[in-house]
């Protein structure tokens, strides 16, 4: 069991698994499946003042969605800690690392990409989970055109940007 | 909300970190081939994620299910307006994605599993979060 946890998830295991997360959260406490809105929450924790975007009611609700990722941090560490399997060419060190962050491919990767994610993602008002899952499995249109929009920035990006720094 | 309360989240979340990491669609290779065409496993995981949570969607409807809070379980619907906020931000959204290799959810996930420089893409990401949040007024919706 524990050898067959440990080795990489196919995609008819883990897609299935991460679907079942959106009747979860809605069954826990109606909450609908995303990531995005813990950036907003944290930002409204520590900086809220002037800026409109955050003066709500974070604690009540957005709380929840901080709690998550926390969540999911911790679960990153028990699957790195007790089911690990070898992911390092995965994440490829010559970008991510932080030797990699002082070289100009690896400070676009990492800090530009982190940049441009929160605030397209903040922008579109959700992100791969929330507009890509729960926004299309409920038949939104907004979600659609966001899918289709995520798509086509990542294709160019790859396609036309990454080759002039990599 | 209590800090007892936000015990489902937290656990829910631990579930969910662990799939992401053992899925491995977390990591920056497997979104290039996505981005490149040159695998199906990012397709299959978030096509099967979609019609999971469709069809539990439906079950949920038709069963006229209540959260454990009580009230029917419901999602807002998102505000279409003219569409470009979904446009613009989708689209530089998925830049930053091909670029860093993680959206939201996934930098915690690579964070907790000991890739430490994504901390950095975190704080960036907050940085880029709390830039849109002082554009917003001038920026199209």
């Amino acid at each position: 069991m524990l050898h067959w946890l440990s080795r990489p998830w196919p995609w008819y295991v883990a897609g299935p698994l991460i679907g079942l997360f959106v009747p979860a959260l809605l069954l826990i406490g109606n909450k609908p499946l995303g990531t995005t809105s813990s950036l907003r929450a944290m930002c409204a924790a520590v900086a809220s003042k002037d800026v409109e975007f955050f003066k709500y009611d974070w604690k009540r609700s957005g709380a929840w969605n901080i709690a998550l990722v926390c969540g999911v941090a911790v679960g990153g560490f028990i699957a790195a800690t007790l089911l690990p399997h070898d992911t390092s060419a995965l994440v490829p060190a010559t970008l991510f690392s932080w030797r990699a962050l002082l070289t100009l491919r690896g400070a676009t990767c990492i800090v530009v990409g982190g940049l441009l994610a929160g605030f397209g993602a903040a922008y579109a008002g959700g992100c791969t989970s929330g507009h890509g899952i729960t926004g299309l499995a409920s038949l939104q249109l907004a979600s659609l055109i966001a899918v289709i929009a995520i798509f086509a920035g990542g294709i160019v990006t790859t396609w036309f940007l990454l080759p002039l720094i990599l | 909300m209590t800090l007892h309360s936000l015990a489902p989240y937290v656990i829910a979340g631990m579930l969910l970190g662990i799939v992401l990491v053992k899925s491995e669609v977390i990591y920056w290779v497997r979104i290039q081939e996505m981005f490149r065409f040159q695998s199906f496993h990012m397709y299959g995981v978030l096509g099967s994620a979609f019609a999971t949570a469709f069809l539990s969607l439906q079950l949920l409807t038709r069963l006229n299910a209540r959260a454990r809070t009580g009230e029917p379980v419901a999602l807002a619907p998102k505000e279409l307006g003219n569409g470009s906020r979904y446009w613009i931000g989708g689209s530089l959204f998925g830049a930053g994605w091909a670029l860093c290799g993680a959206c939201p959810g996934p930098l915690f996930a690579l964070m907790g599993s000991g890739i430490t420089v994504y901390s950095v893409t975190a704080i960036a990401a907050l940085g880029g979060t709390w830039t849109y949040g002082y554009l917003r007024p001038r920026l199209p919706h």
